[in-house]
């Protein structure tokens, strides 16, 4: 991925105190995000106020919509338009958006968006936090599709991994999700923004080439495509259809093996490169407890009091949850006894453990949601796993 | 047309005696004759029939799910305002599962020019009733009649803030051409409702004929009243259709609110995407000097091409007295910026005979496309 420095404009340098909403509007500003469209919906709003308060002074265009249907739809045309963007929601406005989040997908469209994850189903729980959507983002849209989802753990990652994703997604060209959750959106913490010159951005890489030769889509199962950008002269066209490389329908089951298979392998066959995980005493481990987001910090304690008892217990914290580290979990397989994996939802990511882990035990801790789990039931779950 | 049209995409899934054809027709002479830079020209559709035209012009074209054209078009806008942007699509995709969305960029008097195709059905998936069904009729989905009441578009878009609403049938292709003319030339939202026959459902589940029948209707019906009320715009089953312009006034587009308001707040060295406001006005002016440089080299064009066509009919006299007059008329026309749209009822009902005879001619080709064409439809 080729990068440049952050254009110092969208980049508050410095200590802040701040909650991870805030801290994932300043990641996209920061990342050259320039354009946000959204509707409110907590506890994701904060995000839409950041970014409407700071669009002024960094140059950059904020617009409420009028639903969420409008919101990703609006970030296609402002993709194709040229700009970097994003937008945040969570559960209810989520659904709504996953009709567009398959166009995107389809159209390979680069995007950001954020799920500060609340309890459901339905309105649920609007103020309570929840991890209850990571199978809606991997799945949410109908149709063979593959998304990049990163999980955040802190203020500090709101930030951090939303530059990430504005990067992933402008080099695979497809919309990554963060998958954050409102305990982390609404916890105050130190964020510390680099210098812009210390900020890798993958830029937008518009094609300019000669005309003849424009293709807005090549199914190779690669990123680093470029995008074709409105008004540049090259009369693309693009559609939800099955295509060709043209960007023309090209409807017949040959053409879809060719999109669905790119579409899969683009992110599939580089999970190596895309995956990131934060590992912890994984080595001679006799228990791993894999967990992400808020769930690994209350598992942090779990995990201390488990050793202090002599338990060889190691941590794999997921920062990329989609692609799933499907490798990883199947090299640790054969050297543990268990899995032990706490989520904030009925069993979740704790079925892609289960079918990776090679018949070893896997211990499910989960949680209905409303708020986190209490460290003891981790605790329990890995003295279970030994016995 | 073959620069306008993607003629690699041809032949088109299309009906003959569907209006789109020549609704697209009328677009891409629209664009020719506003001056606009093509390439600066994005069209954006919704699904249905009428939703496949951003596949078929020769511009930068989206074409997405069904009913999210004006929101998509909303992000092309603003993520680049250099660009002029255009909404193609059927009613059932703008006032049915989009109405949200079509009332809310009417509000914010957002910059987009949206061009309506009302057949009164959904004629991709078959045959529906939808919104602007007039009471009565038949559609596969009311098969005893529709008993809904419809929308009237014009009303709709007005009520909500369009700052530009025509409405115009099929009959009326130099009309819609002059109105969409006048959309690309403006800043504001714009809606163009065009009443247009779908022969192969609405009109034959009916028992209306064809499409050449439906011309005929229009051109019986139709009631030209510009600055029409549009509380007066409803259209019955067969009944009176309300045509002209019935709005046009100016307010502060979205953009324009936006930057004021930015301005305000950041002052003189507030930027977007980079870029001051003087500085965004001064290509804005540069822009439309070429434009009218482009509209007046057309009507010299267009002048000198008539006083040569009339060169060998010196022998009859009226007509070497028409040739004489055109040059002049195109100059005129060329001076002035925004033409008044130049229908009177007199002139309309003139052509009247000729444009279903027209309408017949073009339907053969079209037939014999057709036919070359895979089995019409895939359903969607
Ligand atoms: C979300 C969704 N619902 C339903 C459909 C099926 N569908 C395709 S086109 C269409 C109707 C289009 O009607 P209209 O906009 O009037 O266009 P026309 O075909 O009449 O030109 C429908 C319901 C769809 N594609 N997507
Ligand atoms: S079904 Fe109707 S609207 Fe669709 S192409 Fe045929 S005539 Fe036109
Ligand atoms: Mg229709």
């Amino acid at each position: 991925m080729k990068t440049v420095t952050a254009d110092p404009k969208g980049v508050d340098s410095g200590p802040h105190f701040m909650d991870g909403d805030h801290a994932l509007a300043e990641g996209a500003l920061a990342a050259g995000c320039r354009f946000f469209a959204g509707y409110p919906i907590t506890p994701s709003t904060e995000t839409a106020e950041r970014f409407a308060e700071r669009a002024p002074e960094v140059g950059a265009m904020f617009i409420q919509m009028e639903d969420e249907l409008a919101s990703i739809a609006a970030l296609i045309g402002g993709a194709w338009g040229g700009q970097k963007c994003m937008t945040v929601t969570c559960g209810p406005g989520f659904s709504l958006m996953t009709e567009n989040l398959g166009l995107a997908c389809m159209t390979e469209t680069p995007m950001v968006i954020a799920n500060v994850q609340r309890g459901g189903p339905s309105t649920g729980l609007p103020t309570l936090t929840a991890q209850q959507d990571m199978m809606q983002a991997r799945y949410g849209p109908h149709g063979d599709n593959m998304i990049i989802a990163l999980c955040p753990d802190s203020p500090q990652e709101c930030f951090d991994l939303t530059v990430e994703a504005f990067n992933l997604s402008e080099f695979y060209r497809v919309p990554v999700i963060i998958l954050t959750d409102e305990t982390v959106g609404h916890m105050h913490e130190k964020v510390v923004i680099p210098p812009a010159d210390q900020i890798k951005v993958v830029p937008r890489n518009n094609y300019n080439g000669p005309k003849e030769d424009c293709r807005p889509y090549k199914f190779d199962s690669q990123g680093g495509h470029p995008m074709v950008r409105a008004g540049d002269g090259y009369n693309f066209h693009i559609t939800g259809l099955t295509h060709n490389e043209k960007g023309y329908p090209a409807m017949t089951a040959e053409q879809s093996k060719v999109v669905v298979t790119h579409l899969m392998e683009k992110i599939n066959g580089n999970a190596d490169k895309i995956i990131r995980l934060d590992e912890d005493q994984i080595d001679g481990a006799d228990v791993v407890v894999v967990s992400y987001g808020i769930t690994s910090r209350i598992a942090v304690k779990a995990i201390q009091d488990a050793r202090k008892e002599g338990i060889k217990v190691g941590s794999l914290r997921l920062i990329t949850i989609w692609p799933f580290c499907e490798k990883r979990i199947r090299e640790l397989a054969p050297k543990v006894k268990a899995f032990v994996v706490p989520e904030i939802n009925y069993g979740q990511m704790v079925k892609e453990v289960e079918r990776c882990a090679g018949g070893r035990k896997v211990i499910s801790v989960n949680h209905c949601g409303g708020a986190v789990h209490d460290p003891q039931v981790i605790l329990d779950a890995i003295r279970k796993a030994i016995q | 047309m073959a620069d306008t049209l993607r003629m690699d995409r041809m032949p088109h899934i299309w009906c003959p005696g569907c209006g789109i054809g020549s609704e697209v027709n009328s677009f891409a002479d629209a664009v020719k004759r506003s001056g606009i830079d093509p390439k600066k020209l994005v069209v954006v559709s919704g699904i249905g029939c009428t939703g496949r035209v951003a596949g078929y012009v020769n511009f930068d074209s989206i074409h997405t799910t069904h009913g999210r054209a004006i929101p998509v078009a909303t992000g092309v806008k603003l993520a680049n305002p250099e660009l002029t942007v255009v909404v193609f699509s059927g009613e059932g995709d703008l006032a049915g599962i989009g109405g949200n969305h079509l009332i809310h960029a009417a509000r914010r008097n957002m910059d987009l020019v949206v061009i309506c195709n009302n057949n009164f059905t959904y004629g991709m998936t078959g045959g529906q009733v939808t919104p602007t069904t007039p009471g009565g009729a038949s559609a596969s989905t009311t098969p005893y009649g529709n008993y809904e009441y419809p929308f009237s578009l014009p009303f709709l878009a007005d009520a909500a803030g369009a700052t530009y609403i025509a409405r115009w049938t099929s009959m009326h292709s130099r009309n819609v051409t002059q109105s969409i003319e006048e959309a690309l030339l403006r800043k504001g939202f714009s809606f163009i409702e065009i009443i247009s026959p779908c022969p192969t459902l609405y009109l034959r589940r009916n028992r209306l004929g064809d499409g050449v029948d439906q011309l005929q209707n229009y051109q019986d019906n139709s009631i030209l009243k510009h600055g029409a009320d549009t509380r007066e715009t409803a259209i019955d089953y067969q009944g009176k259709i309300v045509i002209g312009k019935f709005v046009e006034k100016n307010k502060p587009t979205y953009l324009e609110a936006s930057d004021k308001c930015s301005i305000k707040l950041v002052g003189d060295d507030y930027q977007l995407y980079g870029k001051t406001i003087p500085e965004r006005e001064a290509e804005e002016k540069a822009e439309k000097e070429r434009i009218a440089a482009r509209r007046a080299a057309m009507a010299a064009a267009e002048a000198q091409e008539q006083a040569v066509a009339a060169k060998p009919r010196k022998t009859s006299a009226p007509a070497a007295k028409k040739a004489a007059a055109a040059p002049r008329a195109a100059k005129k026309a060329a001076t002035k910026a925004k033409a008044k749209p130049a229908v009177k009822k007199a002139p309309a009902k003139k052509a009247a005979p000729k444009a279903p005879a027209k309408a017949a001619k073009k339907a053969a080709p079209k037939a014999t496309a057709k036919t070359k064409a895979a089995p019409k439809k895939t359903r969607k």
